[in-house]
């Protein structure tokens, strides 16, 4: 098979916003490749998230965005490669320790924990931030109340965020679309992540909805400071917000580059729109 | 006053199914199995409290903390080495090693033990209480599990609802994946649930054996059949659907005796059950099941 690799332009420079430059990257991931049996799902995926960048993963259906979120997550473990998380090296840990380290995610198909409040998920998320033993959670020792009490008002903090405080009692199942998107954003905060991925945050949103999702990935990422890469067929959003860009085609990064740079990549207009058939 | 006196009965033995059957729930509920051992737990707590109160002299409570303390480990070992390494395989392979397990905690048991029936000493050693001049006795026994029952209850329904562990254990049951990517353990929440369920189970095992005081290697396995029932009849994985199965099952079973025959109690017990499940297949407040996409 003919390489592509010609149509490809290597980036000179590592695509990281100037402002994060002299630090170190807080996702550096080299040559990631997972295997379904015979199945490349993604090959030799490599990419630099700066330590407050917003970065986008773009690609037609099927091109593996996904499976690279559930490989940063563990979710998979990868057959081959490399994925630093702030300079250190994950390989060998688990879902549970990739989140303490400081990875959140949210997903495509929502998957809040429907049955129970929205106050609970988030305190779910900051399940890590309350210390205290299960003994003195049954023995209602004052410390038992006094985090209780910390989990709470941070809970409702968070929510705040999004305007989502009169909520905190519902069941989270109950909740209109819209807002079960944002309360899995605000579960995955939480978690107190360095680096928040979202799987199609703007699917099924109107462009007013979508508008006011781009202001505030923007007004978390400042807030936090704190990188967050997005995979999202919106492209509006995308050239939008993002500042870094990778394109995957069939497992495979075929462009990288700023928001101008992809949309005059030619080999990202072929995954797009198709190559012309040719004699 | 004959009436009253059967009602205490079932409340006491729908209590001992109660607790039991919150054991099942909660693992089937969170680890999404059916630990058909759990009986087995049961008798296992049954000897503890008996070896600490006739060969070792111990006084009653110490005998309930050795038995919990033990099924406890128990039920995390079990778990650990029996049920962990399946976690991924089909459900139907991790029933059958349930059954296994059951088979090997009773046979464990026939060998350290023998067949022997042991007369089991009742841990409750108050006198009966003697009410409406003498016409109605309620044995001690009696009030102490209706009451544990309900102390337990009360305890668990704060610890799943407000505590740490509680919203694990609920992230867990809900989606396993998501909770990992919380940073919830999933394999250190269903060892805990396990061991929740044990200690309870021991404790179940010490009164039943208080009130029907004849023990041997299968005391466990009827009563674990009936809460197992009992937990389906409330609708399986509801803690409080757990709670009115079980002593709604006690009383079915004392007034079927009671009234109509002491031999067909058993039967009445299970036809009430297939009744319930045809009109109302998830249990009196089970969920709603829906299969995840």
């Amino acid at each position: 098979m003919p390489s592509t690799s010609k149509m490809v332009p290597v980036p000179s420079r590592a695509i990281i916003p100037e402002r994060d430059l002299n630090a170190t990257p807080i996702l550096e991931v080299s040559h990631l490749s997972v295997h379904f049996g015979g199945l490349n799902a993604v090959e030799d995926f490599s990419i630099i998230v700066g330590r407050t960048e917003i970065a986008g993963l773009i690609g037609p259906n099927g091109a593996g965005k996904t499976t690279v979120f559930n490989l940063l997550t563990k979710v998979y473990q990868p057959t081959r490669g490399a994925i630093l998380l702030d300079g250190n090296d994950t390989a060998g840990m688990n879902t549970v320790q990739i989140s303490q380290a400081g990875i959140a995610r949210t997903f495509q198909n929502i998957r809040l924990f429907q049955s129970l409040s929205v106050a609970d998920n988030v305190k779910i998320g900051l399940h890590n931030q309350v210390k205290y033993s299960t003994m003195s959670g049954i023995l209602r020792l004052p410390s038992f109340w006094r985090s209780e009490r910390r989990a709470h008002d941070e809970a409702m903090e968070l929510l705040s965020i999004f305007n989502m405080q009169h909520m905190a009692n519902y069941k989270a199942g109950s909740l209109p679309y819209g807002a079960q998107r944002r309360l899995e954003i605000v579960r995955a905060l939480a978690t107190r992540p360095s680096l928040l991925l979202l799987d199609e945050p703007a699917a099924g949103m109107n462009p007013s909805e979508t508008e006011e999702l781009m202001a505030n990935i923007i007004k978390i990422r400042d807030m936090f400071q704190i990188a967050i890469m997005l995979i999202e067929h919106d492209m509006r959003l995308v050239m939008g917000i993002c500042e870094g860009i990778a394109v995957l085609n069939y497992g495979k990064i075929i462009a990288k580059g700023t928001p101008e740079e992809i949309q005059a990549d030619p080999a990202v207009i072929e995954a797009y729109l198709g190559q012309k058939k040719e004699a | 006053m004959t009436f009253l006196s059967y009602l205490i009965s079932g409340l006491s033995l729908g209590s001992v199914y109660a607790i039991i059957a919150l054991g099942y729930t909660m693992v089937y509920g969170i680890a999404k199995m059916l630990n058909f051992a759990h009986g087995d737990v049961i008798m296992v707590g049954g000897y503890m409290s008996f070896i600490a109160t006739a060969h070792l002299g111990w006084p009653p409570l110490a005998s309930v903390l050795l038995a919990m303390v033990v099924c406890t480990a128990l039920g995390i070992v079990i778990e650990r080495f029996a049920y962990k390494p399946l976690r991924a395989a089909p459900s139907l392979a991790v029933l059958i090693t349930a059954i296994g397990v059951s088979y090997f905690l009773q046979n464990a048991a026939l060998l350290i033990w023998s067949s022997n029936p042991k007369s089991f000493t009742s841990i409750v050693r108050l006198p009966s209480l003697k009410l409406f001049d003498g016409e109605l006795t309620v044995s001690s026994v009696a009030i102490v599990t209706i009451i544990s029952c309900i102390i337990i209850i009360i305890a668990l329904t704060f610890v799943i609802g407000k505590t740490k562990i509680g919203k694990a254990m609920r992230a867990v049951s809900e989606d396993k994946e998501a909770a990992q990517l919380m940073g919830i353990s999933v394999n250190q929440t269903i060892s805990v649930t396990f061991a929740i369920g044990s200690a309870l189970a021991a404790i179940a095992g010490v009164l039943l054996c208080s009130a029907y005081p004849i023990l041997m290697p299968t005391t466990g396995s009827m009563p674990g059949i009936k809460a197992f029932t009992a937990a389906v009849f409330g609708g399986i994985g509801s803690i409080p659907g757990a709670f009115w199965g079980g002593l709604l099952l006690g009383m079915i079973e004392i007034f079927g005796k009671a009234y109509i025959s002491t031999e067909l109690s058993d039967a009445i017990v299970f036809s009430i059950l297939i009744i319930v499940l045809l009109v109302k297949p998830t249990g009196l407040m089970g969920k709603k099941i829906s299969e995840k996409v």
